[in-house]
């Protein structure tokens, strides 16, 4: 079973998206997405994808939601900022944030929320993933930022991936 | 499955706000790409276009079709989510390079931190 299904989620996931695309629970779609999900590993394996164990699906909803919330926020404040840009120029700077987070996957769903939320540029990771340079639309507290960045999204990930 | 025109009121005013809201959110991304003067700045206002743009057409799109099909059509979510997977590629490699380029001419952009030592902790 491990040796046929090497990430059993992935195949899940990509046999529940091929259904949806369709929007068909035929039995024709239904073979077609299973064969999908048991072929996309095997083409996969060649790139030696790192493990990936995911626990906490209540912290994984949770940050979902709390993305959704800042996502709206972040794009309210970037829309008024472009709006009044000629009367008050958007405070943009660079941003070192100390990460405590070090594995693979989470860091790749932090540069994932870094990127949606329109406020924030994932623009450098240290080698040793140590530190991470952010570049923020409109900063006014950088401590309180850190603060706030490490709060709502390392702590969950490190949760949810370490 | 119903005529267009058949479709209640409430439902054709909330799909069109939601397109005017997207509409509205993409020219604020175009706008600031044309206004904001940096470089770096320009790289936040596209986003705007790609997230709430993007969720209220979706949105608008799965109201519209489930009332007219009378059944969940739900598969325009799937763009949002494959939006939010695949933009962040061309984000990274584009902050990536212009932080190269202007590190190369000497511009006001911080050092690299790639030893990881400076601030790392």
């Amino acid at each position: 079973m491990k040796r046929l299904f090497p990430a059993p989620l992935l195949s899940f996931s990509l046999w529940l998206l091929w259904l949806v695309l369709n929007l068909s629970l035929s039995p024709g779609n239904l073979l077609l997405g299973a064969l999908l999900g048991f072929i996309a590993p095997l083409l996969m394996a060649p790139l030696r994808p790192l493990p990936v164990r995911i626990r906490r699906p209540g912290t994984i909803v949770r940050l979902i939601l709390r993305v959704g919330v800042d996502v709206l926020v972040s794009n309210l404040q970037v829309a008024r900022a472009v709006w009044t840009a000629k009367r008050r120029p958007p405070r943009s700077r660079f941003v070192h944030i100390p990460l405590d987070l070090r594995d693979a996957h989470g860091l790749a769903a932090l540069s994932m929320i870094t990127t949606v939320v329109p406020g924030t540029i994932w623009s450098e990771l240290a080698l040793d993933r140590s530190v991470l340079l952010l570049h923020v639309f409109d900063l006014g507290d950088e401590a309180q930022f850190i603060e706030h960045f490490k709060h709502t999204y390392e702590r969950p990930l490190m949760e949810i991936f370490e | 499955m119903i005529n267009a025109n058949e479709l209640p009121f409430w439902v054709e005013v909330l799909v069109a706000s939601l397109l005017l809201l997207s509409s509205l959110f993409a020219l604020s991304g175009a706008v600031g790409l044309i206004r904001l003067k940096d470089f770096f700045q320009r790289m936040h206002p596209p986003a705007l276009a790609s997230t709430l743009g993007a969720w209220c057409v979706a949105l608008a799109s799965i109201l519209y079709f489930s009332m007219l099909k009378q059944t969940p059509v739900l598969h325009a979510w799937l763009i949002p989510v494959l939006l939010a997977i695949t933009v962040p590629v061309t984000t990274l490699l584009l902050a990536r390079a212009a932080l190269f380029r202007k590190r190369m001419a000497g511009d006001q952009v911080p050092e690299e931190i790639s030893s990881g030592r400076d601030r790392g902790n």
